[in-house]
């Protein structure tokens, strides 16, 4: 029988999110609530130093003279942020040396997610940073990385070992006063990873982070800080997952990079948070901070594969300070059922010769929403800055939108910026032309979706690329060849 | 005091020789209100995010004229489109002047909106059109809704061509030493019907003066509406245009507007579809200098299945001079097969000029046709190479090329003498002869 995109759209609004299990971990979870003593537990908590601790509460000052921004073109509840628990942690927690030592409970959750971190450390070759609910809680590969004089472990631990590094990078990027959510997160971060990459040095392998919400009525607040010193190299994955629940669980978390003169990393994100069931109940916020500091010819490059989340409000950014360097940003979005999407970048050229790419991709399906929101700036310094953007947008059916919202501010005379945006759905011209040549509709809109996907697809790295195709997959299964 | 309470204090005296039972008059109490409560808009408003009204409204204006001015023919006879045979609606600082107008009620109503809304033989085309579309909640379309009493009023019957193009055209003769103008101008080109208007404002001095102006346009089915604005003011003079189209099935609506003066000029434009089959075209030119501002916003409300908007502007910004387009294409879940297109490109020349371009598409319908094209750069260094190896000046190969980057949207002007004019216009701001006509 002809598959058709009828067919495509119903399965669509049916798949059921595959990660939703709950695991029975016993954990230590604080009381719910937001006030500057449960701020001063969380660092007690975590034995922090009394800079850091001051730090947190200088944010939750600022952070209580704001109020939640309201322009995004997403609808939904807002949190309240006094029913969270803002931390929760596996309770056996001590230490691990090595694998063997981790709460097979955990193990099997991993096992579950399809990342077995034995596995993964023998096959593929990434160093992972887990962390579960609110804490770190294994770290693999760190010796192999530690010979190369790679810092990469839990925030916790780097506030610790490394209070230096910490101190002098934390907030630079996206300061607490920032917005809203970054404020919160200065605040009440419980965890997070920690990369320090010295000078000259290419990493070795793929760090990634993997992040999952466990627990009932918390929510997650992360802080990653990547710091990759002059002439260095390294490319950092991030995923993450949460159980089915019918609440909405709150993910706001910042991320800061700082690439140095000449250095690189390449950040990748395969973002597949609980997305709500199809009636659009439950499912994640995922209202996220990213910022990244590119020194003189240093360079920056996002891609990021949205799947997940019901409300997805994020924005990857480039600072380009120094002169010639380079900011990219790859997205694909994939929104479903009730999803919500406002994501894009922000793009600041202020440096001499900068340049940037934007590719982004969006895919909505079923009943939802999904907005490219960006911002292209040419300060008035910023000579010869060359920017090039495009977002496509694919719907699948009627009962969805697709908006772009680009904000393109030109200050300089020898900027050269281009902007594309079109909006369509599958062409039925498209499918005629592949079935005429023997290949049926399932295969067809299988080539489009991919062919459509491929360019950012294509900039994610090989160990990722299977995981991101898994991904997809869920979102779009029956479609990707 | 501020300008806004002046604005709110002097509508007693506004309010004195009017009818005030009348169902026009409640528009207008509704409106102030409106004014009242919102002010004037500020960049922390999204649609003023690249243009501040602050400096402008920081100045006391004289709102009513306090004697009759009077132009000579042959002191602006330059404005007018002399070479063609027009209906004219001139005003003076605000007055309507029979003198150099030209008005008509033969087969077509070419007139006043003071004779319109007081009139009984209009009362049927006042209750029906008038302040419809035009924005109830935009706080300088209501405060130019609060103030409604004079404008032009055209009325196209069915099955009627307009024979002559008509002209609006508003002088500030630089008698008082400020004014703030606010005229009202009502359109209604009925099924079948065409019609070709021209609109200016036009400063004879160079004594501050703010136009905050609202023309309603409506076109029935099948009619044919193409509305030009020359846009070449002295640069005391700014202008809030606030433009809103309301396009029936089958109809064509067209508004070309050529920025190349003023201080401060802004743009709105709004189009609304009540029919299916509908043409939607919105062109513009902008050429700036100096430090002058021009901020086109547009909107295109795809309410309706199988309709087409096609927006193209082009900008050229020199000196420190600031461009700002922020267009917008809303299409509705039920217009299938909507066709839209949006496209703005900009030049720039120096560099302390600006362009902030916003261009957006909100789609909710799946099997349409959106696109949008932004690009910010400079005149093409090997094509000026090319034409200088062939011995054209530097300076006339620039402007030939700035002819040709404005090409796109002058060839669609449909009036000859019209598009000469602009012609000659763009040549004179560039400094050249060409010594031909494109």
């Amino acid at each position: 029988m002809a598959y058709t995109e009828e067919e495509l759209k119903k399965e669509l609004e049916t798949k059921e999110y595959e990660y939703g299990f709950y695991t029975d971990i016993e954990s230590d979870t604080f009381p719910v609530g937001l006030n500057e003593g449960i701020i001063r537990k969380i660092s007690e908590k975590k034995d922090e130093p009394k800079w850091m601790t001051n730090w947190r509460l200088e944010a939750f000052s600022s952070f209580k003279k704001m109020v939640e921004p309201e322009w995004s073109n997403v609808k939904y509840k807002k949190p309240d942020l006094q029913k969270i628990s803002y931390y929760s942690a596996p309770k056996q927690k001590p230490k691990y040396k090595s694998l063997d030592e981790v709460d097979p409970e955990l193990l099997k959750t991993f096992d579950k997610l399809g990342i077995s971190i034995a596995e993964q450390k023998k096959l593929s070759g990434v160093a992972v940073d887990i962390v579960m609910d609110s804490v770190s809680v294994a770290t693999t590969f760190r010796d192999t990385l530690a010979k190369k004089g790679i810092i990469f472990c839990s925030i916790s631990e780097a506030i610790q070992k490394h209070p230096e590094l910490v101190k002098r990078y934390i907030g630079t990027v996206i300061p607490p006063k920032d917005n809203y959510y970054s404020a919160l997160n200065s605040a009440v971060f419980t965890d997070g990873s920690f990369c320090y990459i010295p000078k000259g040095v290419r990493c070795p392998m793929e760090l990634s982070t993997y992040f999952r919400i466990n627990q009932a009525g918390t929510g997650q607040f992360e802080r990653t800080l990547v710091i990759a010193d002059e002439q260095s190299y390294v490319s950092y994955l991030e995923g993450c997952t949460a159980p089915s629940r019918d609440e909405n669980q709150l993910h706001a978390a910042v991320v800061e990079l700082i690439a140095l003169d000449d250095a690189e990393i390449k950040y990748s994100t395969v973002q597949n948070w609980f997305p709500g069931d199809k009636n659009g109940k439950g499912g994640v916020f995922n209202f996220v901070t990213k910022r990244g500091l590119c020194h003189n010819r240093s360079k920056i490059s996002w891609t990021q594969v949205e799947t997940g989340s019901a409300v997805t409000w994020k924005y990857p950014s480039c600072v380009l300070k120094g002169d010639n360097s380079i900011g990219e940003f790859y997205s694909i979005a994939v929104t479903n059922n009730f999803q919500q999407a406002d994501t894009g970048t922000k793009m600041v050229h202020l440096g001499k010769n900068t340049r940037s790419t934007i590719i982004s991709k969006g895919i909505s399906a079923g009943k939802s929403q999904n907005s490219y929101r960006g911002l292209v700036k040419v300060g008035s310094r910023a000579k010869n800055a060359r920017n090039f953007s495009q977002c496509d947008s694919l719907l699948m059916g009627n009962n969805c939108g697709a908006h772009t919202f680009p904000y393109i501010e030109a200050k300089n005379n020898s900027a050269q910026i281009e902007h594309e945006a079109t909006t369509s759905k599958i062409g039925e011209d498209q499918i005629f032309y592949c079935n005429q040549r023997g290949i049926d509709t399932e295969k067809a809109i299988a080539l489009i979706v991919n062919g459509f996907s491929k360019e950012v697809l294509n900039k994610l790295p090989m160990e990722f690329a299977v995981e991101a195709q898994k991904l997809l997959e869920i979102s779009l299964e029956g479609s990707v060849g | 005091m501020e300008f806004k309470e002046k604005l709110i204090s002097s509508y007693l005296a506004f309010e004195e020789d009017l009818d005030l039972l009348d169902s026009v008059h409640q528009n207008r109490a509704k409106a102030l209100k409106v004014f009242e409560k919102k002010g004037f808009p500020s960049k922390k408003d999204e649609s003023w995010k690249y243009t501040s009204l602050r400096a402008l409204v920081n100045f006391d204006y004289a709102l009513f004229p306090r004697s009759e001015a009077s132009i000579e023919l042959k002191e602006v006879k330059k404005y007018f489109l002399y070479d063609t045979d027009t209906y004219k609606v001139i005003f003076i600082d605000g007055v309507y002047s029979p003198f150099l107008s030209n008005t008509t009620h033969d087969g077509l109503d070419v007139c006043l909106m003071s004779a319109a809304l007081t009139k009984p033989k209009y009362r049927n085309l006042i209750n029906t059109y008038f302040n419809k579309i035009a924005s109830l909640e935009e706080s300088l379309t209501a405060l130019n809704t609060s103030y409604t009493k004079e404008g032009a009023f055209i009325y196209i019957p069915k099955k009627t061509v307009a024979e002559k193009p008509i002209e609006i055209i508003h002088f500030a003769s630089g008698k008082e030493h400020s004014l703030w103008l606010q005229p009202r101008n009502l359109i209604v080109v009925d099924k079948n019907s065409q019609v070709q208007i021209i609109e200016r404002h036009q400063s004879l001095k160079d004594h501050p003066v703010v136009t905050n102006s609202v023309t309603e346009v409506y076109a029935h089915e099948e009619a044919f509406v193409d509305y030009y604005k020359l846009q070449n003011d002295l640069t005391s003079a700014s202008l809030i245009d606030n433009t809103y189209i309301q396009q029936a099935k089958n109809s064509h609506a067209s508004v070309h507007t050529f920025s190349l003066g003023g201080k401060l000029v802004r743009n709105n434009l709004r189009y609304y579809h009540t029919g299916q089959h509908i043409l939607s075209t919105l062109k513009g030119v902008t050429i700036l200098e100096g430090r002058q501002h021009v901020d086109h916003s547009t909107m295109v409300h795809h309410s309706h299945p199988n309709c087409e908007s096609h927006q193209d502007y082009k900008g050229i910004f020199s000196e420190r001079s600031e461009g700002v387009f922020n267009g917008q294409i809303l299409v509705e879940k039920i217009a299938q097969k909507t066709n839209a297109f949006q496209q703005n490109n900009n030049v720039l020349l120096d560099d302390k000029a600006t362009v902030n371009s916003k261009p957006q598409l909100e789609i909710y319908a799946d099997d349409v046709k959106c696109s949008h094209g932004c690009t910010i750069g400079q005149m093409d260094e090997e094509a000026l190479f090319y034409l200088r190896s062939r011995g054209i000046p530097k300076k006339e190969a620039k402007a030939l090329m700035t002819y040709a980057f404005a090409n796109n949207v002058l060839e669609s002007v449909k009036l000859p003498s019209l598009k000469k004019r602009i012609n000659g216009q763009i040549a004179r701001k560039l400094g050249v002869n060409l010594g031909f006509e494109l």
